[in-house]
C-alpha cells in the first residue's frame, strides 16, 4: 500500500475540470461536518475552551475595567489561537486511524482538494463558533461596540488564516510521540504574525487610526495561506503515511 | 590603541561584566559544541569497533585490544 | 550532459573522509578571523562617544545574529535539496547545521540582554531585533524537536523539510510583523537595534567576527554530520572501513 502511495511529496496536484474540483472539496467537506454533527460534543469542548482560557486573563491579572480593556483584544487573540490549536489533532487523526486518509489519498480525485474540503469544515466548525462567541467575551473585558466589531471581523479573517497554518503542523505530527505540545511548539511561532496584525487592528481601532490597514494584511496573508497551505500539508501528509 | 594598561583594559570603562560576559558566553558555548561533538564521535567510532570484530585480517588486533588502547591514547 | 564530478561526493562513503580532512581547516580559519576580529574590536576600534566600552558587544552579538539567520536558510536549503531531489546526505546536513544554528540564535539573545542591561536598564527589552531573535530560536527548537520525536529516520528527514521550508517563508514574514509590532508599542523609546554610528574599524571588527563564525559553524556542522553519518551508516561496509 505504501509503494502506491509512495509520490514525490512535492507534485502539484493535477489539473482537473472545474466541476471535479467543486466535487472534491464539497464531499470531503461535506463528510466532514455530517461526522461533526454526530459529534457534537467535540464542537462545544473547544468553545467551552476559549470561554474558559478567556477568564483565566482577569482572574490572574485583576478585575480593573482599565487594564482589561486594553488587554482584550490580545487577551481574545491568544485564547482563539490556544483554541484552535486544540482542534487540531482531531482535524487529521480519527481518518489516519481508520484508514480513510488513505483512501482519500488513493482516491482518483484531488487529494489536495480533499484535504482543503477538510480544512473548510474544520474551520466551520472549530473557528466559525470562536468568531461568534467572540462579542459576548469581549464585553466581558468592556470593549467598546465598534471594537468588537473590528474583533469579529479580524477573527473572521484570522481563524481560518490559524487552521490552515496549523493543519500543516497536525499532518507533520501526525501520529508522532508527544503529539500536542510538539504540535503547538511548532505552529505558535507561526502564527505570530496572525497575532501582530489580528489583535493589533483592534487596538488600532481603539487608537483611533485606521484598521484597514491591519486587515489588509490579515487578508493578504489568508490568500497566501490559501494557495500554499493545502500544498504543503498534503506534501507532509504522504510523508506521514508512508 | 587606547588602553593605557593591562586593568584598564579588563575594566572595559566599567561595563567589564557585559563585554566580557558575552565574549565569555560565546567562546563557551563553541568550546562545549566542540568538545561534545569530539566526544560523540570518539563513542561512536569505538561502540563500531566493538560491535563488528575484523575478522577478515588475522593479523589485525582484536577489537577489544584496539578499544583499550583507543582509550588510553 | 556528464554529471559534475563534485556529484560523487554526495554519496556518504566519499563525504565521510572529505569533510574528515575539511573540517580542521575551517577550525583554523575560524580562530584566525577571530584572531583578527577580536583586535580590531577591542584594539583598533575607538570608544564610542554614547556607549562608551560597552558597546563592543556588537562585534560579538551582531555576528552571532547574523549567522543564526544564515544558517537557518542554509539548513532550509539543504532539507529542500533532500526531499526533491532525495538526497539522503542533504538532509542529514540540513539536521547537522540545526544545533550550531539553535546555540547562535541563543547566543545572540544572551548578548543582546548583556548589551541591553548596561544601555537600557533592563536584561530583556522587547525590542525588534531581541524578539525576531527568539522566534528564530523556537523555530530551530520546533525543527529539532520535529525530528527527534519522529523515529523512522526518512520520515524526520522530510518532515523537518517541509517545516524548514514553511519556517524560511515565514521568517521574513515574521520579522516585517515584530518590527511592526514594536514601532506601534514602544513608540519614542529607544531600540536596542539602533547601533553606534559606525566608524570603518568597527564594520571591519563584526564583519571578520562574522566570518569567524562561519567557519566555526562549518567546522562543527562537518564534524556534526560525520557524526550523523556514523550513525545512520553504521551497519554498511564504508563505515567498517572508516573506523578500523
Amino acid at each position: 500500500m505504501s509503494a502506491v502511495v509512495e509520490d514525490n511529496p512535492l507534485a502539484a496536484p493535477a489539473a482537473a475540470p472545474a466541476g471535479a474540483v467543486r466535487g472534491s472539496v464539497v464531499v470531503a467537506m461535506r463528510r466532514d461536518l455530517l461526522l461533526a454533527a454526530r459529534h457534537r460534543s467535540e464542537v462545544l469542548t473547544a468553545l467551552s475552551f476559549f470561554v474558559v482560557v478567556t477568564s483565566l486573563f482577569p482572574l490572574g491579572i485583576g478585575p480593573e475595567p482599565e487594564l482589561l480593556r486594553r488587554i482584550g483584544p490580545g487577551a481574545l487573540w491568544v485564547a482563539a489561537l490556544l483554541a484552535t490549536l486544540l482542534g487540531l489533532p482531531r482535524l487529521f487523526a480519527s481518518d489516519h486511524a481508520d484508514g480513510t486518509l488513505e483512501q482519500m489519498a488513493l482516491s482518483p480525485r484531488s487529494f489536495t482538494l480533499q484535504i482543503a474540503g477538510k480544512m473548510a469544515a474544520h474551520w466551520l466548525v472549530c473557528g466559525l463558533p470562536l468568531v461568534l462567541m467572540a462579542p459576548l467575551l469581549g464585553v466581558q473585558f468592556g470593549l467598546e461596540p465598534e471594537a468588537l466589531a473590528v474583533l469579529v471581523v479580524s477573527l473572521l479573517i484570522g481563524t481560518p488564516l490559524l487552521s490552515l497554518i496549523g493543519a500543516i503542523g497536525a499532518a507533520l505530527t501526525l501520529g508522532v510521540r508527544g503529539g500536542g505540545a510538539l504540535l503547538a511548539l511548532i505552529v505558535l511561532p507561526l502564527y505570530i504574525p496572525a497575532l501582530v496584525f489580528g489583535s493589533g487592528a483592534v487596538e488600532a481601532q481603539a487608537a483611533g487610526v485606521g484598521v484597514r490597514a491591519h486587515l489588509s494584511i490579515l487578508g493578504a496573508m489568508l490568500v497566501l495561506a490559501l494557495c500554499f497551505a493545502p500544498w504543503a500539508t498534503t506534501a507532509a501528509l504522504r510523508i506521514a503515511m508512508e | 590603541m587606547q588602553w593605557h594598561s593591562a586593568s584598564e583594559f579588563f575594566a572595559m570603562g566599567g561595563y567589564a561584566l557585559y563585554v566580557w560576559g558575552s565574549v565569555g558566553a560565546c567562546a563557551a558555548a563553541m568550546a562545549i559544541e566542540s568538545w561534545l561533538l569530539k566526544r560523540r564521535h570518539r563513542r561512536l567510532v569505538e561502540a563500531l569497533r566493538r560491535r563488528e570484530p575484523r575478522t577478515s585480517d588475522p593479523n589485525a588486533a582484536r577489537p577489544r585490544a584496539a578499544a583499550r588502547r583507543e582509550r588510553t591514547a | 550532459m556528464k554529471p559534475l564530478r563534485a556529484f560523487r561526493y554526495a554519496a556518504p562513503a566519499t563525504f565521510y573522509p572529505l569533510a574528515g580532512r575539511l573540517q580542521p581547516w575551517f577550525a583554523a580559519l575560524a580562530v584566525a578571523f577571530a584572531a583578527g576580529g577580536l583586535w580590531i574590536g577591542f584594539f583598533v576600534a575607538p570608544t564610542d562617544a554614547q556607549q562608551g566600552e560597552g558597546y563592543r558587544i556588537i562585534f560579538v552579538h551582531v555576528a552571532a545574529s547574523w549567522m543564526a539567520m544564515f544558517l537557518y536558510c542554509v539548513m532550509a536549503f539543504w532539507a529542500a535539496i533532500g526531499l526533491a531531489f532525495h538526497v539522503r546526505l542533504s538532509s542529514m546536513m540540513a539536521s547537522a547545521i540545526a544545533p550550531t544554528g539553535a546555540m547562535f540564535a541563543l547566543l545572540s539573545l544572551v548578548t543582546g540582554s548583556l548589551w541591553g542591561k548596561p544601555m537600557w536598564g533592563a536584561w530583556w527589552v522587547w525590542d525588534a531585533r531581541l524578539t525576531s531573535s527568539l522566534v528564530l530560536f523556537m523555530l530551530y527548537v520546533g525543527f529539532m524537536a520535529l525530528q527527534a520525536a519522529i523515529e523512522d529516520p526518512r520520515r524526520a528527514d522530510k518532515a523537518g523539510a517541509i517545516l524548514a521550508i514553511v519556517g524560511v517563508v515565514n521568517v521574513p514574514i515574521i520579522y516585517f510583523s515584530v518590527r511592526w509590532w514594536n514601532t506601534l508599542h514602544q513608540g519614542a523609546s529607544v531600540s536596542l537595534t539602533k547601533s553606534p554610528t559606525m566608524a570603518q574599524t568597527m564594520l571591519w571588527g563584526m564583519l571578520l567576527m562574522a566570518l569567524a563564525f562561519w567557519m566555526y559553524a562549518i567546522a562543527a556542522v562537518l564534524a556534526r554530520v560525520r557524526n550523523i553519518l556514523l550513525e545512520r551508516e553504521g551497519h554498511t561496509e564504508w563505515v567498517q572501513h572508516a573506523v578500523a
